[in-house]
């Protein structure tokens, strides 16, 4: 980085310091905050979606998908994250590729599954060989991406279906008077007045799902966490920057992202929750309660 | 770089088409990058070490273009068998549990021995102590049944934190790692034992994968023959290291 | 090996009772169902002994950040805030880490018939230090939800019971408390089923394993590494949460019918109504 730098042997105190705090390998670690942070505003409105399709599915009237639905969101909160992260993300990989191969390669007539191998043909692989380094990352980071809305939209699911609960029976059947089809109901009704009372919720789900962020490294994308045990861990005078482990520093570093994370966030949501009140002849004391929990 | 998941390169030499062709396959090499001199991420962010180098020159030899990832240990065979990489080249001895797996190269380092290493100056019980090994290694596996008290912990750093800190009386791990912070630790660790654990060092490949595991023995065959396998286990060992 | 064989020989593996060896090749489903089994126990164990304590110090929490005197409503304001900002997988690494710093020394403790050596090295041990951290990481969560409700307990109520001569401590035992109680319940529900799962990372992540004793994960991680297939052990793993998660809500439901028993029965379901549910 520095001009300086070129000899870290020879650098003592803060020459030291500022050189040591700009290598490459610390680059990456403050990207990696982007990542964090990109991976977080992708999979809010993803788990959303799924969470929105679950909480709806099991409130379908059509009894296949609301066993569907109800399997999803309830299935899905028993398993503690980290076990699901632990298989899932490999079985969605083979699952797309398996689904390639036999749209791609009808042809090939070998196994997929020889022994322990799960092989498929050239052209089903995801992404590409030929594809640069590039997209294998970004495809790695999607399907994290997509491990963790599978397992939020579940919790969203439960949270949306308790707030479509909730709307006043008072209202629907107002509407009902009115003469409106089921499907005006759920669109002018429900779905406005549902928001409020599942914000508080949602809220709450955004900071676990930040507080889920530490384990984006079994995924295998390079989040904070990993390049925070990398970067602490003892170096010997094989590196040109040796250092004891210093492990505990870098994770109060990352401790101090996060209490910042959740301080930022807590006060969008109240602002949020402000406006929604809006109108809504509540008092904020009844919001209080509902905003509880994680 | 990394991934468990990521999709997956090259992989199938289902290539017939392609091996005629001028154009180099891609080989993605899975490593763990923390695992020093073996493996492990500069301060450029690169992986490197002895296998980038070996593992540079073996695709050089065998025409192959090869792109590196690095993956957590633990899953590093489940992610090979389902295609994210190709290759591991991450300081993985040769086991016969491994290989039912797995198939293996011949091997790019002979079989070195693992060291305890201990607080100078400490009589440690060896085979009734409280001994700390990296979970999920050969090493672990060794105290499990050597009657010693084994702790596990997930990286190789906090093995050599728990001697230091008291918690366990040795550390049982491989000797290439440990000698460098041995020698540097002025005198406050030493070594108090060693045992042989487990073969060379071999490059881990799919069992369906024959051609690559071909190309691969060949390749290292021929470095062993012109010497330069010699040099850079030297280089990155030190001129005491045994060589082929 | 039959599977009765198996479950004498590592259905208590987990507290080190049984065959000292773990299975190394050929590991069956029935070996893979009972040393997982086995590490449950540990994640039973650590759930309820943080949940049991972390009730308490919750309560206490509550009312301390629901309390006008800063002297209170600033420390039970910063523990939860530090707790529920940061992620649980960083309290673990921290806490072991400062737990190591700690002089080994003993500190006797008098229990009156039997006096007991307490050690310092206890806390970097799973069964002590994991649980100091689940306590408090729980105690912040639920501290939360409970000030929360308490915020919404209806002010009439507690005039009442004022008009009627209660003291303070008897309003918040007889009249707030429950109603808080009874308005936090779906949401600590939530809490306690995070709560269970959250003890997989407790050898994961924060503390090593002594002699190969570790929980579900760890026993599946342990599978997953030599048979090298992660699509049996894990599963295996997640249907024991289920079946876990499940006996949760049964039970945390018992609670919510005992605390909603003086409704009438069509509205023992109308706080879950009133208070969207979290999580």
């Amino acid at each position: 980085m520095f001009e300086f730098c070129v000899e870290p042997s020879q650098l003592q105190g803060l020459t030291w310091l500022s050189c040591y705090l700009t290598t490459g390998k610390h680059m990456a670690f403050y990207t990696s905050f982007g990542t964090v942070l990109l991976l977080l505003a992708l999979t809010a409105p993803t788990a959303l979606l799924f969470g929105f399709c679950g909480a709806v599915a099991s409130r379908s009237a059509i009894a296949p998908l609301r066993w569907i639905g109800r399997t999803y969101v309830a299935m899905v909160r028993g398993v503690p994250d980290i076990v699901f992260f632990l298989f899932v993300p490999i079985a969605l990989d083979q699952g797309f590729e398996y689904i390639r191969h036999m749209a791609l390669c009808p042809e090939v007539t070998e196994p997929i599954r020889r022994g322990n191998d799960f092989v498929v043909c050239t052209a089903a692989k995801l992404p590409l060989n030929a594809d640069p380094q590039w997209m294998h990352e970004t495809y790695g980071f999607l399907l994290a991406v997509l491990s963790f809305a599978i397992v939020f939209g579940a919790f969203a699911g439960n949270t949306l279906r308790g707030a479509f609960e909730a709307v006043p029976k008072a209202q629907i059947e107002t509407a009902q008077a009115y003469g409106m089809t089921s499907r005006q109901l759920f669109w002018r009704i429900l779905l406005p007045q549902m928001w409020i009372y599942a914000l508080p919720g949602l809220s709450n789900l955004w900071a676990i799902l930040t507080k889920a962020t530490p384990l984006l490294f079994l995924l295998g994308v390079e989040d904070i966490v990993y390049w925070a045990r990398e970067l602490g861990s003892m170096k010997t005078s094989a590196f040109s920057y040796p250092h004891p482990n210093w492990q505990l520093w870098y994770f109060l570093g990352l401790l101090v992202f996060y209490l910042l994370l959740t301080w930022v966030s807590d006060r969008a949501f109240a602002r949020l929750m402000a406006r929604f009140n809006l109108g809504q002849g509540r008092t904020g004391s009844d919001t209080a309660a509902a905003g509880v929990g994680r | 770089m990394k991934s468990l998941i990521k999709g997956t390169v090259a992989g199938m030499i289902v290539s017939v088409a392609l091996s005629g062709m001028a154009m180099a396959q891609t080989i993605r090499m899975g490593t763990e990058g923390a695992y020093p001199p073996y493996n492990f991420i500069n301060d450029a962010g690169q992986v490197d070490g002895f296998e980038r180098e070996v593992g540079d020159e073996l695709c050089k030899r065998a025409g192959l273009t090869c792109e590196w990832v690095t993956n957590e240990w633990d899953s590093i065979i489940p992610n090979l068998v389902s295609g994210n990489y190709d290759t591991i080249i991450a300081g993985m001895s040769i086991t016969a549990e491994r290989d039912k797996v797995i198939d293996f190269t011949q091997d790019y380092y002979p079989a070195s021995p693992s060291f305890f290493v201990a607080m100078s100056g400490q009589s440690v019980d060896l085979k009734g102590g409280v001994i700390a090994a990296q979970a999920a290694t050969i090493q672990a596996g060794f105290v499990a049944e050597s009657g010693a008290t084994l702790v596990e912990f997930a990286t190789p750093d906090e093995t050599i934190q728990a001697v230091r800190n008291g918690e366990a009386d040795a550390v049982l791990a491989d000797s290439d790692f440990l000698a460098p912070i041995v020698a540097e630790s002025n005198g406050e660790l030493e070594v108090v034992g060693q045992e042989r654990i487990g073969g060379g060092i071999g490059m881990g490949i799919r069992e369906s994968d024959g051609d690559l595991k071909a190309k691969m023995d060949k390749a290292i065959g021929s470095m062993k023959a012109d010497g330069t396998l010699n040099t850079m286990i030297k280089k990155w060992f030190g001129d005491d290291a045994a060589t082929f | 090996m039959s599977c009765l064989a198996t479950i004498q020989a590592y259905g208590l593996r987990s507290l080190g009772i049984g065959e000292r060896l773990l299975p190394k090749t050929d590991i069956t489903l029935c070996e893979h169902f009972v040393l997982i089994g086995s590490g449950m126990i540990w994640n039973v164990y650590f759930g309820i002994l943080a949940l049991g304590f972390g009730f308490w110090m919750a309560l206490a929490l509550a009312v301390g950040k629901n309390a006008h005197s800063p002297l209170l409503r600033l420390p039970a304001t910063s523990f939860i805030f530090l707790f529920r900002g940061s992620p649980l997988f960083i309290q673990f690494f921290v806490a072991y880490q400062l737990f190591v710093l700690l002089p080994k020394v003993g500190v006797a403790i008098n229990l009156g018939f039997v006096e007991i050596t307490a050690e310092t090295r206890w806390l970097t041990r799973a069964w002590l230090g994991a649980v100091i951290v689940l306590f408090m990481n729980t105690a912040a969560y639920a501290g939360e939800i409970f000030y929360g409700a308490l915020r919404a307990v209806p002010k009439g109520d507690v005039e009442a019971a004022a008009a009627f001569g209660m003291t303070p401590r008897q309003i918040f035992w007889r009249v707030q408390c429950p109603t808080m109680l009874r308005l936090a319940w779906p949401s600590y529900t939530n809490e306690a089923i995070f709560m269970f799962h959250a003890t997989t990372l407790v050898f994961f992540s924060g503390f090593p394993a002594w002699r190969q004793a570790g929980d579900a994960l760890y026993y599946a991680n342990y599978i997953a590494d030599k048979t090298f297939n992660p699509f049996i052990a894990y599963p295996v793993v997640a249907a024991y949460f289920i079946l876990l998660t499940l006996v949760i809500i049964g039970l945390w439901g018992l609670a919510e019918q005992y605390l909603n028993r003086h409704l009438p029965h069509g509205q023992r379901r109308r706080t879950r109504i009133r208070l969207p549910l979290i999580r």
